[in-house]
């Protein structure tokens, strides 16, 4: 507490950049459940290289043997010199299996592995931060990354040698292995997140018996994130792997990858923290349509279902994916899905959030887009009629307006006699539907009443729907801490030039007059 | 059900289908809230051969609208008719706990198993048993999951073969290879074990208990803690030795610190399921392993249940476990390096003194309370303050008041506006536990700063804090103390304490009486009406119409009818819209 500024004694609300500079300090984290007794000193080996060749191979089992002391990290002062030699150990370890020929004997395997599992395979600390967000907020380092680093890098060169064998290997790095380097991935360490990426990559490249086991893993992994915790650190890179792992996939598609692109992938459209993945998203599911063109409709169906109603940020992303999906379409596929697409486009232009709108009407700069709605102009123009002609005259931003009007002005040198009848009937149009919604109510009323008369069957629980909003559940809601609480104070007159006035955020605000 | 056969006609079914097939979601969404309705207007008849068929054919919808008809359909057995015809919502409700979303499927279960109950015995095993079965053994996870909550609700009421059955079901989705399913089936297994008989319970649950007590993945394993309770309660205090506690004593020392804290959590209630011998040899040294444990979260749990934990120990040893295994732990706690561990026990550290009588609290527990008080962080300091009567019960708040008035203080300036607003709520409290003269001396001087704080939330919740204390100390107490005080601030050049004493007379005036309203507040209150800010001027127009029913009347014409008259002229909108709406509820027009 005695750390807290004047200015911010002022103000009392602290300000985020403040308390991140705070957290900076310490946002290293790990958990390494110590159950073993203190770690005995080590003392220091002779060099590999100085060994004679006959001795080598011993010597490196005994160096791995080393390497299995774990050391307390978030305590920076104890055990020194043995940090020291375990972290020399490492490098030299690295350097050894990614230099020489011939050292990856049989034998070597279990110890390699034991080595590596000991130090990498832990249950992830609890976040510093249980609201952390990652576009927001410094994520907690892994205080071992000294050690745990140059395991990794040896991992990954062990993977990566010349003499490794994977019939050998795989009776070690096996399905409990893989699932344990899966866990990890939620890692808050982006730097470890990164290595994990690439050596699972080399995993599933050498191991072809594990690979329908890690695709299923990965399967349980977005499942669960999606439906029980909306939290796990590493999507966008499990994403990352998948891009190229569909890349890959032979054609004609199984049933399995098509049932984990419709129940996976695009439900994951829904995660609150899709912005922190989309573009991997996106790639994946634009890879399996460029596989096969016939999985568009279900696509775009399903995004539709999963539409942002909220969230205007992740209804832009949508749109961007919408695009990027349109630039591979085939124009058979785009017939099947342009009224229930166009239907969204139509009521995405007329959003009253300018970048949402925007970001619909640039459909219309592309050429490839343009040419696919001009083939389908007699459909498309009486669904987006309505909006753009409304839009054109109600619109708060100019920009847009701007933009309808061009988009109107191509829309009609498409075909100008539908566009002419589409103007005249726009008022009988609306009328018609004010009717409609009219006899709806009416309809309504005569049921109610009907309910009422009978009311021996009270029977309905019409209220308190707690509601599926978490899917398109956004980040709208306003911070509690700069909320006006002094709504009553509904003018502020040029009297006053209280100092206190302007740091009282909460009272700056309401200036109605 | 009157209306339902003369009015078909006029409801065709095609209509009422068309409102569930709108474009608009919103729209669908309103009419399956109104399904009854419908179905009502329908009759049960059709409602039956019609509408559900229906409903169940056009189950692709948005999770919203889903949801809503899962809910519906829980409540429709009058509607289909009765009991008799129950068996026909069973179709639609299969088909929506097979749904991706969890929230949807949830409240699928959810009805699914309140029909359960409205089923005959026979319907149940002819009808409902099926689903579960083919539910249980879907391709996909989802209808697996949603198998796992409807075994325990038909269980009791079949047959013993079907009965067989249903225990080799759920022994499979115990070890299903998906740890969504697994996770399903370990959040049952208490509940499941309840329906079962003993010999099952000790032959089948303990089993997969075990089992999924040592799962691979972190997430089933702290469920089956959670399980754990139920079983322990089920089983004679002789088995538990054997069948129960070589699991628990494993989860409590867990690699992976969520079961820990699983454990943690759960203690008070394991504590009572295992009983007290169990507790004195097994859970005592455990409580003390977490109490200690590497993690801040474990310890913060664990430190939350210290209280319970106490209070639940035998009585013969407890005083002696309390102060040769607990204390210790405790004594550590309050000086831990994190202060969510040190909140968690602040908040029920002062619950032990109730526990370890005058003597030890003085010699042992005070020191902590003490040295908690000056903690840095200003959440522990607080926790304790909120706890402060169970120690006045015991030693007397005396003991405590050197430190707790630096402590008050300081909380009371702390740069957090929220950590100003808890203690500003604790004062009532400690204004009567420390009596007026202790008040008067040192507090009075901070309520009165309240007023002046910057930000709204504070002078708003001082207002009311004053209120309080004079329905606490009399309005006698106030008119010397606090009336004029707050009077004084409507000369203040700033604006928003002037409105200050305002809020302050809308709240005390009542309290104050007529008397000291009409003659002390009334004034001031008048004299406001020419500020130059109209914000003042329309809250006095608000004041007066607050105040007006404590003012006697023959001021309420003469003083307060010219001011409030005046101001319905004003030039302000707002002054002018307040000052009528005054004048018209205190009947002065």
């Amino acid at each position: 507490m005695s750390a807290i500024s004047a200015s911010e004694k002022v103000d009392g609300f602290t300000r985020k950049s403040m308390r991140k500079a705070q957290k900076q300090r310490k946002s290293q984290g790990s958990s390494q459940y110590r159950t073993q007794s203190a770690p005995v000193e080590l003392s220091p080996l002779p060099q590999l290289k100085d060994a004679p060749s006959t001795e080598q191979q011993e010597l490196f089992t005994q160096k791995l043997q080393q390497c299995c002391m774990l050391f307390d990290f978030m305590d920076s002062v104890t055990d020194l010199k043995s940090k020291e030699i375990k972290r020399a150990t490492l490098n030299e370890l690295v350097d050894y299996v990614s230099t020489n020929r011939g050292v990856l004997v049989e034998t070597t395997y279990p110890e390699i592995t034991t080595m590596i599992c000991t130090n990498i395979f832990r249950t992830l600390p609890p976040s510093d931060n249980p609201d952390f967000d990652p576009e927001e907020d410094e994520p907690t380092l892994e205080a071992s990354w000294p050690h745990v680093q140059l395991v990794y890098e040896f991992l990954l060169r062990f993977l990566e040698n010349p003499d490794f064998q994977p019939s050998i290997a795989k009776r070690h790095i096996d399905q409990k292995f893989v699932l344990q380097l899966l866990e990890l991935f939620d890692s808050e360490d982006p730097r470890e997140r990164d290595f994990l990426k690439t050596i699972l990559h080399r995993i599933y490249g050498k191991f072809l018996g594990l690979r329908a086991f890690i695709r299923k893993q990965i399967n349980n992994i977005f499942l669960r994130f999606i439906y029980e915790t909306e939290h796990f650190n590493g999507v966008a890179e499990l994403l990352e792997i998948l891009g190229s792992i569909i890349n890959g996939f032979a054609l004609p598609l199984k049933a399995e990858h098509k049932q984990f692109l419709m129940k996976v992938l695009i439900p994951l459209h829904t995660a609150k923290a899709l912005a922190l993945f989309h573009a991997q998203l996106a790639y994946c599911v634009v890879q399996f349509l460029e596989k096969d063109p016939t999985l568009t409709e279900p696509v775009i169906r399903g995004l539709l279902k999963f539409w942002p109603k909220t969230c205007s940020q992740k209804e832009v992303m949508f749109l961007g994916e919408i695009e990027e999906i349109l630039d591979v379409i085939e124009p058979t596929q785009f017939k099947k899905i342009q009224e229930p697409l166009f239907k969204q486009i139509s009521k995405c232009v007329a959003n009253p959030h300018f970048q949402v709108a925007e970001r619909a009407l640039y459909f219309w700069n592309n050429e490839y887009i343009l040419s696919l709605i001009e083939e389908n102009i007699d459909k498309v123009l009486p669904i987006m009629f309505g909006s753009l002609y409304r839009i054109s005259k109600e619109h708060w931003n100019p920009t847009i307006v701007a933009l309808v009007y061009n988009v109107l002005k191509t829309l009609m040198e498409m075909n100008c006699t539908l566009f002419d009848e589409l103007t005249s009937s726009y008022k009988a149009d609306r009328q018609r539907e004010k009717k409609k919604e009219q006899e709806r109510d009416e309809l309504w009323k005569k049921l109610d009443e009907l309910r009422l008369s009978s009311s021996a069957l009270v029977q309905n629980n019409s209220h308190g729907l707690p509601g599926v909003q978490n899917n398109n559940n956004n980040n709208n809601s306003n911070n509690n801490d700069t909320q006006d609480k002094s709504a009553e104070a509904a003018a502020v007159t040029s009297e006053n030039k209280d100092p206190d006035d302007s740091v009282a955020a909460n009272e700056s605000s309401p200036c109605a007059k | 059900m009157a209306g339902a056969d003369g009015d078909d006609s006029l409801y065709p079914i095609a209509v009422l289908i068309d409102e569930l097939r709108n474009e608009d979601v919103q729209l669908r969404l309103n009419s399956i809230k109104k399904l009854s309705t419908i179905a009502l207007a329908l009759g049960v008849e059709r409602t039956r051969t019609e509408l559900l068929p229906f409903l169940t054919d056009t189950i692709y919808d948005e999770d919203e609208v889903l949801l809503a008809l899962a809910e519906q359909l829980g409540n429709f057995t009058m509607l289909v008719g009765g009991s008799e015809y129950v068996h026909c919502l069973l179709p639609p409700l299969e088909s929506l706990a097979t749904v991706e979303e969890t929230v949807v499927r949830d409240k699928a279960v959810e009805s699914l198993r309140k029909i359960s109950q409205e089923h005959s015995p026979v319907d149940l095993e002819v009808h409902f048993e099926p689903l579960v079965k083919r539910l249980a053994s879907g391709d996909w996870f989802t209808s697996r999951t949603s198998a796992c909550g409807l075994f325990s609700v038909c269980y009791p009421r079949v047959s013993s073969t079907v009965k067989a059955e249903i225990r080799q079901h759920f022994r499979t989705l115990c070890s299903d290879d998906t740890p969504m399913v697994r996770r399903a089936a370990a959040s049952k297994l208490g509940e499941f074990a309840k329906v079962l008989e003993l010999d099952y319970v000790k032959s089948d649950i303990i089993s997969l208990f075990t089992a999924l007590a040592s799962d691979e993945q972190d997430s089933v394993r702290l469920l089956a803690v959670e399980a754990c309770v139920s079983i322990a309660t089920l089983l004679p205090q002789e088995d538990l030795e054997t069948l129960v506690m070589p699991t628990l004593r494993q989860a409590a020392e867990d690699k992976s610190w969520r079961v820990r804290y699983m454990v943690a959590d759960k203690f008070s209630e394991l504590q009572k399921a295992v009983g007290p011998e169990i507790t004195k040899n097994d859970l005592v040294p455990a409580f003390q392993n977490l109490l200690k444990d590497c993690e801040a979260e474990v310890r913060a749990a664990a430190a939350n249940k210290v209280k319970e934990f106490c209070e639940n120990l035998p009585e013969d040893s407890r005083e002696q476990i309390i102060m040769t295994h607990i204390l210790p732990c405790v004594k550590e706690l309050v000086s831990d390096t994190n202060q969510h561990v040190k909140s968690a026990l602040a908040s029920v550290i002062m619950g032990l003194s109730t526990i370890l009588g005058k003597d030890n609290t003085i010699e042992h527990l005070l020191p902590l309370f003490l040295a908690q008080l000056k903690d840095e962080c200003p959440e522990v300091r607080l926790n304790i303050i909120s706890n402060l009567d169970c120690v006045n019960e015991v030693i007397g708040i005396r003991q405590l008041s050197q430190s707790l008035l630096p402590a008050i203080v300081e909380l009371a300036e702390d740069a957090k506006w929220r950590v100003r607003l808890a203690i500003i709520e604790y004062m009532p409290l400690l204004a009567g536990q420390l009596g007026v003269e202790f008040f008067d001396e040192k507090l009075n001087t901070l309520c009165m700063a309240w007023l002046i704080d910057h930000v709204y939330a504070i002078r708003e919740a001082a207002t009311c804090n004053l209120m309080k204390l004079v329905e606490k100390f009399g309005a006698e107490w106030a008119q010397n103390t606090i009336v004029p005080k707050v009077l004084g601030m409507a000369n203040d050049p700033n604006y928003l304490h002037r409105m200050t004493t305002l809020f302050c007379i809308n709240a005390l005036s009542e309290a104050c009486g007529q008397d000291i309203t009409t003659k002390q507040m009334l004034p001031v209150v008048l004299k406001m009406s020419t500020d130059q800010v109209a914000n003042v001027r329309f809250n006095v127009a608000k004041s007066l119409q607050k105040i007006g029913p404590v003012i006697d009347s023959s001021a309420l014409q003469t003083e307060v009818k010219p001011v409030l008259e005046k101001l319905a002229t004003d030039t302000d909108m707002d002054v002018k819209y307040f000052a009528q709406e005054a004048i018209s509820v205190l009947v002065l027009a």
